[in-house]
């Protein structure tokens, strides 16, 4: 086949990047070399549109040993102990077919993070799915939820917190991001980078097929009412095989074989062939006659871009291939050396003894197209002046009953139940909770993990929203007690073709940046995810931020669950009253715009290391930051927790009790203490210039708002643990 | 006393089993599914999992593993064999124990604490335990056990029943069954009672800060009951 301008159009590329090919190449490629071109160009692949902005994130820290640009972020966990984390998307595969979308999510997430030599020790998730009216998103949401449960139950790695909104901004792209954690020796990181000449390139894993060709370069277009036709570029998962592949790789890491190894994940071989090659500044030479492959008479074009699952590139050491063939054919698995690395700095591929394609790696890896798109500012909304008198209109129990039971709010029970959260023994704060915790094993250190998303606040502005999700997970981890560490972010947006949607993305990451930045709270990994869109219309901006935070004595763990008659509830941090974009303005009151509230950072990060200080001075017995819904929702699922009431001490503030109650302020945690550690608590608060209120106390059965507003516990359980389970059965 | 866990390609529940087999007071050793015989052993572990992918029936594709047959023999002479969660539905298709395991009710996978009756004690695994309620924690797919009306009658008159989901006062209604199981059974014997098969997992409920401690119980009245 001769190649012109129109089949590289059709590959996905642009006109001018298809010039660019030429001219890097000094002649016209031939269809492999421009499959490659397309797969190592497309923006799944080469971030061409975001890599700018992404720079400006902090990256660096005392506590990183590894940041974005390897397989998955490292950081130091003391005691020569480190923590291999990422978080990924694989929406566009999830919205085309939900069960194996979701599942090869999960497990090519969990290969990148055993690629680095790490045990995955805890997996989390964040979906997001259309409004709960549209008629598909029952059966994307119940086949994302198999999805992920089949492929993480089956490899025996917890599920231990997640994240799901629905928001009709998402009727046409949901999103699946999914997050793993992995424990390693900091003296074992295995890296990505090729060293050394006539090394042996060995492939191991499931066999090659045809499926999920073009799968990356899919995930890089819009959606159109073509999209079902699609549905033979998703992957097909196969758990078994990754378990038995990441014990193989673990028995073969555990020697001093590897040299460099890279899993096969968007773009199959030739991604991971290309990086390795390039990060080593070396050259390539794959013999496609040795892959191993599922069908007969796959092409060399087919060879390259398959994203078939559970397959791994391995460099290495002459003279290891009889024993890593051996530990590879104890666990069943496929093993062949296709190549040897080369001093030519070019990719050499060879078909039949002829060879088949020549491209110089640097073409396709520091040449790919980097582009500085045109981006719009999103302005600060104006503040909406809601009038006093409209809140006399609404009884509080009402509105509560109709809060806890929104989709956004309601317990995700229905999800998590289906996610074995326990296995491996060493969960000790299951989903429901502000973090997932497990501790690492053998030792009295814990792991704390939350992935958050705020769209609504984001969507308003970027730049606010950027900064508010950052400070969300840090918060989270802070109620558990955990130190946090850093982030891992996955940046779900519309096309950055549309200056709209590159300004969120532009000043979401910027707010993204300067919360971590502040708060010493670096990225460490992540993703980017454009042209979640449907014809023109894109979701709303979805940075999911993947947080990770290391208790030193797990003993010392806060949960949410309200423990004892007669202790003192107090609110930590200033509550201004700020409505606009709440779900009560949003859900009660119909307004949906203005600014989201305002993020302090000194404030953030006074209040979080304030409650750190009380939690290590154990004057802490229970904990929960105050997020959508306000006081009153994070008191709510308080109660639920520990099936405890709470007497609300007559108010002293000099706000509405609605504004009180539902507003969003940021910083804000609600606590559990006895009451004997009052005067303790308040001289620390005091010395730190923390604002505090007196909440209530805790009480059985009820939750006493006023002398009119009483509501039982049984009540805010029905309304908050009973939506899901009855809109999906 | 000396146990052994097998590891058949797609255990996941095996390390699990190990470190709990060992706080109690177990010397035990991990079995690789290609080894011929056993060790010398005073309980043989199958634990959970997802053997071979569970691709086949659960539990098929294992109970034809070479080691089976030596399990097998263990069992026919006496010997201890316990089957958890994967482990069952292995014990099942090897016919060790009657029944079989279907699909959940729901057919969802569930993962939550639940209550469980121990009433049968007249067997080395439960002798000497001073409840009857218990609670575990299961996490499963296939856990609906079935039998035939002949088999069932069979287990219950010759007392096989090991194991009832109930709730936290023993009652064994069927609103307490989480999986649709018949009779709300949880585990079952073979004949002698040497060998048990059941879905829920006591290794998982071994330190209070965990799910909880009533695996405890049950790992150190088993050690007690081998001595």
């Amino acid at each position: 086949m001769k190649i012109n301008e129109q089949i590289a159009i059709d590959h996905g590329l642009k006109k001018e990047e298809y010039k660019k090919i030429c001219d890097l190449l000094k002649r016209v490629p031939n269809l492999t070399e421009l499959g490659i071109f397309s797969a190592m160009w497309n923006e799944h692949c080469s971030y061409k549109s975001s890599r700018l902005h992404l720079k400006k994130l902090p990256t660096s820290g005392e506590k990183v040993i590894q940041g974005p640009g390897e397989n998955a972020g490292v950081i130091d966990i003391e005691d020569g102990d480190a923590i291999v984390f990422k978080i990924e998307s694989h929406n566009h595969p999830s919205f085309i077919e939900p069960y194996q979308g979701a599942a090869t999510g999960v497990g090519g997430i969990m290969r990148d993070v055993f690629t680095m030599g790490a045990r995955p020790i805890a997996n989390l998730n964040s979906i997001h799915f259309g409004s709960s009216q549209n008629k598909k998103t029952k059966n994307l949401l119940r086949g994302v939820v198999h999805g992920i449960g089949g492929y993480g139950n089956c490899m025996g790695v917890p599920t231990i917190a997640g994240q799901t909104s629905f928001d009709s901004s998402y009727n046409g792209n949901i999103l699946v991001n999914a997050m793993t954690l992995g424990l390693v020796k900091k003296n074992k990181i295995f890296y990505s980078k090729a060293a050394g000449l006539n090394k042996p390139v060995i492939y191991v894993g499931s066999k090659t097929g045809r499926d999920g060709i073009h799968g990356a370069s899919m995930a890089s277009a819009s959606f159109d009412e073509k999209i079902e036709e699609k549905k033979p570029t998703v992957q097909v998962g196969d758990p078994f095989t990754e378990k038995l592949l990441l014990e193989a790789c673990l028995e073969l890491m555990a020697g001093d074989s590897i040299i460099a190894i890279q899993d096969m994940g968007a773009a199959g071989l030739t991604s991971s062939s290309i990086e390795m090659a390039s990060k080593g500044n070396l050259g390539i030479e794959l013999n496609l006659n040795k892959v191993p492959c599922r069908e007969s008479k796959m092409t060399p074009y087919e060879i390259m871009l398959s994203e078939s699952q559970e397959r791994m590139l391995i460099v290495l050491e002459n003279g290891k291939e009889d024993l890593a063939k051996k530990i590879f054919d104890k666990w069943d698995l496929d093993f062949a050396i296709i190549g040897k690395t080369t001093n030519t700095k070019n990719i050499e591929l060879y078909y039949d003894e002829r060879q088949v394609a020549t491209i110089p790696i640097n073409t396709l890896v520091e040449n790919s197209p980097m582009y500085d798109r045109k981006w719009k500012k999103t302005k600060l909304p104006k503040k909406n002046l809601i009038k006093k008198e409209e809140f006399k209109k609404f009884k509080i129990k009402e509105v509560l009953g109709k809060i806890l039971s929104n989709p956004n709010v309601c317990s995700k029970e229905w999800i998590w139940q289906q996610y074995d959260h326990t296995v491996m023994g060493d969960t000790i704060q299951k989903p429901g909770g502000d973090s997932g915790v497990v501790r690492v094993h053998g030792t009295d250190k814990a792991i704390a993990a939350t992935v958050d998303s705020s769209a609504i606040y984001c969507w308003a502005h970027p730049l606010t929203g950027g900064k508010q999700v950052v400070c969300e997970s840090w918060r989270n981890l802070i109620s558990v007690g955990a130190t946090p560490i850093a982030i891992t972010n996955c940046l779900n947006f519309g096309s950055p073709e549309k200056e709209e949607n590159m300004g969120e993305f532009v000043e979401c990451v910027q707010g993204i940046g300067e919360a971590c930045e502040y708060l010493k709270f670096p990225v460490v990994s992540g993703n980017v995810s454009f042209y979640n869109q449907t014809k023109e219309i894109g979701i709303k901006p979805t940075p999911s931020i993947g947080g990770v935070g290391l208790m030193k004595n797990y003993k010392q763990m806060i949960t949410m669950d309200f423990k004892e008659i007669n202790n003192l509830v107090l609110v930590i941090g200033k509550t201004e009253g700020h409505l606009d974009q709440s779900l009560f303005a949003r859900n009660i009151l119909n307004e949906k715009n203005g600014p989201p509230p305002e993020i302090n950072l000194f404030n953030e990060k006074n209040n979080g290391e304030s409650i750190l200080q009380l939690i290590k001075n154990n004057l802490i017995k229970t904990a929960h930051d105050v997020s959508i819904g306000g006081i009153i929702t994070a008191v709510s699922k308080m109660c639920i927790k520990g099936n405890k009431g709470i007497e609300f001490n007559k108010p002293k503030y000099f706000m509405n009790e609605i504004e009180y109650l539902f507003c969003e302020d940021q910083g804000r945690y609600v606590i559990e203490i006895d009451p004997k550690d009052l005067k303790k608590v308040i001289s620390i608060l005091d010395k730190n210039s923390v604002h505090f209120d007196e909440l209530g106390k805790i009480i059985d059965k009820n939750m006493i708002i006023n002398q009119k507003t009483k509501v039982t516990i049984d009540e805010l359980k029905s309304y908050n643990t009973n939506w899901l389970k009855e809109y999906m059965n | 006393m000396k146990s052994a866990v097998i590891t058949f390609p797609g255990s996941n529940c095996d390390r699990d089993m190990h470190v709990a087999l060992n706080k109690f007071g177990f010397k035990n050793q991990m079995v690789w599914h290609n080894d011929n015989e056993l060790p010398k052993s005073d309980l043989v572990v199958l634990p959970g999992g997802f053997s071979y992918g569970d691709y086949l029936r659960c539990g098929s594709m294992a109970s034809k593993s070479k080691i089976m047959q030596s399990v097998i023999n263990f069992a026919k002479s006496g010997g201890l064999v316990m089957g958890i969660c994967n482990g069952f539905q292995i014990l099942v298709e090897s016919g060790l124990v009657p029944g079989v395991l279907l699909r959940n009710r729901y057919l969802e996978f569930i993962c939550k604490n639940v209550f469980v009756k121990i009433d049968n004690k007249d067997n080395p695994y439960f002798k000497n335990l001073n409840k009857e309620v218990f609670e575990f924690h299961i996490a499963h797919n296939e856990g609906n056990y079935f039998c035939t009306n002949d088999q069932l009658k069979e287990i219950e008159d010759n007392n096989q029943v090991a194991i009832y989901y109930c709730n936290n006062n023993g009652k064994t209604e069927e609103k307490f069954n989480p999986n649709g199981s018949l009779k709300n059974i949880a585990g079952i014997f073979n004949k002698e009672k040497n060998v048990l098969g059941m879905m829920p997992h006591p290794e998982r409920m071994i330190d209070k800060s965990l799910s909880g401690e009533d695996g405890s119980f049950f790992f150190k009245n088993l050690i007690n009951n081998i001595r």
